[in-house]
């Protein structure tokens, strides 16, 4: 059958489907209220979401009998299957530990959290844990270079692996694992400092123009909104080119330019944030009892505004964190930012990028670059998931 | 009252809703019972968290997020709506039965016009077409007194004042002609010369078109005009259900006579100041402008020791600007203000600490006026700490002195946040606030005006005690005269940033009066349920309210 017969009669079953699951619901539960009132787009939903697991299970049983150049066709979407199904039961685990281990406040936070927001809080511990204990979990240095080059993930010696280097090792014979583990303590870290920098000047100066107003409120906005028009990366790349060449004269470590540069791009956006914030925040009579006071600026800005922004300033910080862990990856992938033989996770994909053509026909080789990237992926998730379950429960939506 | 029939229009049995909070259902409504006839209006009552609205929503069929009719049931005309498919319900729901809600500002959407939400149900409801229903629609705004109702329904709803809205969203509840309205405190946001517009329109349409309806108010003057029955509610309970006229005169039960009780609080007269006393504060020739324009005009009173100026007006009547200028937030173009004969610097900023903690401000909304990140035995404490220097044991000390006063249980509030409290409650903390601070002169800034009768009723009393206990000068800025006639000593009464008339009190209440404060005294609602009647047949309906006003 033709593809556009295929599209055709995928859309008359679901269209159909949808009207027959719901009459079929009206029938089976004698008009229950849920079935009785839905409406026809979700009755579609049901039938599209159904069509879609049975394909993938469809899919996942026809891969188990394939074999040989066959089994490579399926090899990344077992993978993910597998890697989606473990992720789920350790995200339900962890919260059934949750719900059962710790103070009261806390398991009550755990019994209301759906599972997506305990995968990312579990998989941000487990990259902290990593980043922080590098050194002792690391079964190699990071510039460490081995004998062996070019082994491939696995440690299946079959298919071209070895049992002492599970994720293999890079084309100079240097261990994966221990470059992926170095690189949380790098990557993460340096992005954590990196936001927390941003955050702060970000932060202070957004309040600052909300509390005072007038020609300095003038002044830093307009500032803002110019540094905002340059094309971020554009912009980084060309103040990393000028640093670079500052680093080789006054001997200060290339990566601390590289901190100062993303967190002053990065405050722009957090200044916006935090001088909306503040301006709806100065209005209240709190701060105009807190003014007749006599009160200060500073006491203003971090006793009175503070406390009052942390739930959107707290959401902010996820997500600019994954945006600044990612312009550190890509920089480092351009070749600029965090500078070898440091192990950082967007030069590593950045050096074993040529494997990813090997995609097709050993897809085990194409894996080694993709570890890298799906490290940095899974991050980005997690914080993401987190970061959506914070602001769902700061708006108060139920369901 | 027109006639009415004794077909049932509304009936409730056994009304149970629960709410979730904490991870448990919580009962807000345990077992309520409502009859309503065709034609009739129910008033339902009680203070808030007492289950009106819910009922109110629950008598269309719904309920809010997070809340849920556990059992009992509802029927409207013979079908019952608890049952009902959302096919059904949506077929009643503006056409037969409609809403409307409190803030009419906030309800309506502000991107699109008025005569276009006027004419959308019914056109959905297919009732009649979008140009029939346009006309409609100006019939009913000239039938409810807006002006321009030919021109009105075309503009936004931030180009049509509050109480015109108000009556606007009553125009298109009725556009379809429901048998039943459910009017959520319609009045309570409006002015006491607006509300008076309001209530009139809504009676006259009600029964012109002798529409059922429940009122939904916590003022009971108010309910006594509109209602034919009255139900008092508490907590979700019914306390007692009867006409009007029956429950006016004889209530039954404790807290109804108690509800009935709160207006009749007044204090004792106080001696008149002795000549050439000076004046804790003195507002001398006051102009003051937002830009360029000029909102207060030459402004000039008084406030002497322990005695408390009632300053009233309705909204935009410079009232809080006044006290914006007092405070020094708004800086005077013209004049000064004296703190014990002495001149205060203008600016705020230009004042020193001991000047700034002689005039300490309570506000309105208490949930703005506490940071809601604080513990009360923080925000009491800061100005503890700030103005008189206790540190540590001292400081908590004096806090649970501070609570003490204002009848809060210290070792039990002294942690707990601004959220965790009751409207009441949170109204004394600031109240503690602004003592701590130990002034001499405390501006209220309608302090009242968001609570229920009791409660205010409740800090009303509070600040007469500390007020005799400490010596203190109030300025109590108002548009509530039961509230003035509770507790002032002397009234000012503003209008458009002028001072109309000022004096004693006793000869405030008495005439001759200025035509403006002869206005705003007979807009008060009074318990006599043929008070507004009386008043429209007096003074004749173009005579009350925005009407009256325009014409001065």
């Amino acid at each position: 059958m033709s593809f556009i017969a295929w599209v055709i009669t995928l859309a008359i079953v679901t269209f159909a489907g949808g009207w027959v699951f719901r009459k079929a619901g009206q029938l089976a539960t004698s008009n229950a209220p849920y079935f009785r009132d839905m409406p026809y787009g979700v009755g579609v939903g049901y039938v599209a979401g159904g069509l879609a697991i049975l394909w993938v299970v469809a899919t996942y049983v026809a891969s188990m009998a394939a074999e040989g150049p066959d089994a490579n066709k399926y090899f990344f979407f077992r993978l993910a299957i597998h890697f989606l199904v473990l992720s789920a039961i350790a995200a339900w685990v962890f919260r059934v530990f949750g719900r059962a281990v710790g103070t009261e406040a806390t398991k009550k936070l755990f019994r209301q959290m759906p599972l997506t927001a305990s995968f990312g809080i579990l998989t941000i511990l487990i990259y902290a844990f990593v980043a922080v204990f590098a050194g002792a979990l690391a079964p190699y240095g990071q510039e460490e270079i081995l004998g062996a080059a070019n082994i491939v993930a696995g440690g299946d010696p079959a298919t071209g692996g070895n049992p002492d280097f599970p994720l293999g090792t890079d084309q100079i014979g240097r261990d994966i694992l221990s470059r992926l583990i170095f690189g949380a303590q790098n990557t993460v870290g340096i992005a954590f400092a990196t936001t927390c920098l941003a955050f702060f000047i970000g932060a202070s100066l957004g309040f600052l123009a909300a509390t005072l107003g007038g020609w300095l409120d003038q002044l830093l906005s307009r500032t803002v909104d110019a540094l905002m028009a340059i094309p971020a990366l554009i912009f980084s790349l060309l103040l990393m080119t000028i640093a670079a060449v500052w680093a080789n004269k006054f001997g200060i470590p290339l990566t601390i330019f590289m901190v100062v540069i993303i967190a002053v791009i990065d405050a722009t956006r957090v200044f916006r944030l935090a001088r909306a914030v503040g301006t709806s925040i100065v209005v209240m009579d709190y701060i105009e009892a807190a003014k007749l006071r006599g009160e200060g600026l500073s006491y203003l800005i971090f006793r009175e505004i503070l406390p009052n922004a942390t739930a959107p300033l707290l959401a902010e910080f996820g997500l600019r964190f994954c945006f600044v862990f990612l312009t550190i990856a890509s920089l480092s992938f351009l070749g600029v930012g965090i500078q070898p033989p440091l192990a950082d996770w967007g030069t590593m994909v950045r050096d074993l990028a040529q494997f990813i053509n090997f995609a097709q026909f050993a897809p085990q080789v194409a894996l080694t670059p993709l570890l890298a990237a799906g490290a940095i992926a899974l991050l980005t998730v997690a914080v993401n998931f987190v970061v959506d379950w914070m602001l769902h429960k700061s708006s108060g939506l139920k369901e | 009252m027109n006639t009415k029939s004794n077909e049932q229009l509304v009936k409730i049995r056994g009304l149970k809703i629960e709410g979730r909070s904490d991870e448990t259902w919580n009962p807000i409504i345990n077992g309520v019972d409502l009859d309503l006839n065709k034609g009739e209006v129910l008033g339902l009552i009680g203070e808030s968290g007492a289950g009106k609205s819910t009922i109110g929503l629950a008598s269309m069929g719904f309920c809010r997020d997070g809340v849920r009719i556990s059992e009992g049931t509802v029927e409207f005309d013979g079908i019952d709506l608890i049952k009902a498919s959302a096919a059904v319900k949506r077929s009643l729901l503006g056409k037969r039965i409609a809403y409307v809600a409190q803030s009419a500002a906030a309800s309506f959407n502000p991107a699109h016009k008025l005569i276009d939400q006027h004419t959308e149900a019914p056109t959905q409801h297919g009732v009649s077409g979008r140009k029939e229903s346009e006309e409609d629609g100006i019939e009913l705004y000239r039938r409810l007194r807006l002006p321009n109702p030919d021109e009105i329904g075309f503009r936004y709803p931030h180009q049509v004042s509050g109480g015109q809205l108000q009556r606007a969203m009553t125009a298109m509840a009725m556009a379809c002609r429901p048998d039943l309205i459910i009017f959520d405190e319609p009045t309570t946001a409006l002015d006491v010369t607006t509300q008076i517009e309001v209530l009139a329109a809504i009676r006259d349409i009600v029964e012109q078109f002798d529409t059922a309806a429940i009122y939904i108010t916590h003022d009971l003057a108010v309910v006594a005009q509109m209602a034919d029955k009255i139900k008092v509610l508490l907590k979700g309970d019914e306390v007692e259900e009867s006409d009007t006229r029956t429950m006016l005169a004889n209530p039954q039960e404790d807290y109804t006579k108690s509800l009935w009780a709160v207006r009749s609080f007044e204090r004792p007269k106080k001696p008149a100041v002795s000549t050439g006393a000076t004046p804790v504060v003195s507002v001398q020739g006051v102009t003051a402008a937002y830009g360029t324009v000029d909102v207060l005009h030459d402004v000039n009173f008084d406030m002497h020791e322990g005695r408390t100026v009632a300053v009233v007006g309705e909204s935009g009547s410079g009232k809080s600007t006044t006290a914006r200028c007092i405070t020094g937030l708004l800086p005077p173009r013209i004049g000064h203000i004296e703190f014990d004969g002495a001149q205060m610097p203008l600016d705020y900023r230009k004042r020193d600490k001991t000047q700034l903690r002689q005039a300490q401000m309570i506000y309105q909304m208490a949930d703005t006026a506490l940071n809601p990140r604080k513990t009360i035995g923080e925000l009491i404490g800061r100005p503890v700490e700030f103005y008189m220097g206790l540190k540590g044991a001292e400081k908590r000390k004096r806090v649970e002195f501070l609570l003490d006063e204002i009848e809060l249980e210290p070792s039990k509030f002294i942690d707990r946040l601004p959220s965790e409290l009751s409207g009441g409650q949170k109204q004394r903390i600031g109240i503690a606030r602004a003592l701590a601070a130990e002034p001499k002169f405390i501006i209220c800034d309608e302090v009242t005006s968001a609570l229920d009768q009791l409660v205010a009723e409740g800090i009303l009393k509070l600040l007469a005690k500390l007020q005799d206990e400490l010596k203190l000068t109030y300025m109590f800025i108002t548009h509530d005269l039961a509230t003035v006639r509770a507790i002032a000593d002397e009234v000012v009464v503003m209008k458009d940033g002028k001072v109309v008339e000022q004096g004693e009190k006793e000869d405030m209440f008495k005439p001759p009066h200025h035509p403006y404060t002869d206005l705003l005294l007979s807009s008060v609602p009074e318990m006599d349920p043929d008070w507004l009647s009386n008043l429209l047949e007096e003074r004749g309906v173009d005579n009350i309210g925005d009407a009256a006003v325009d014409k001065m």
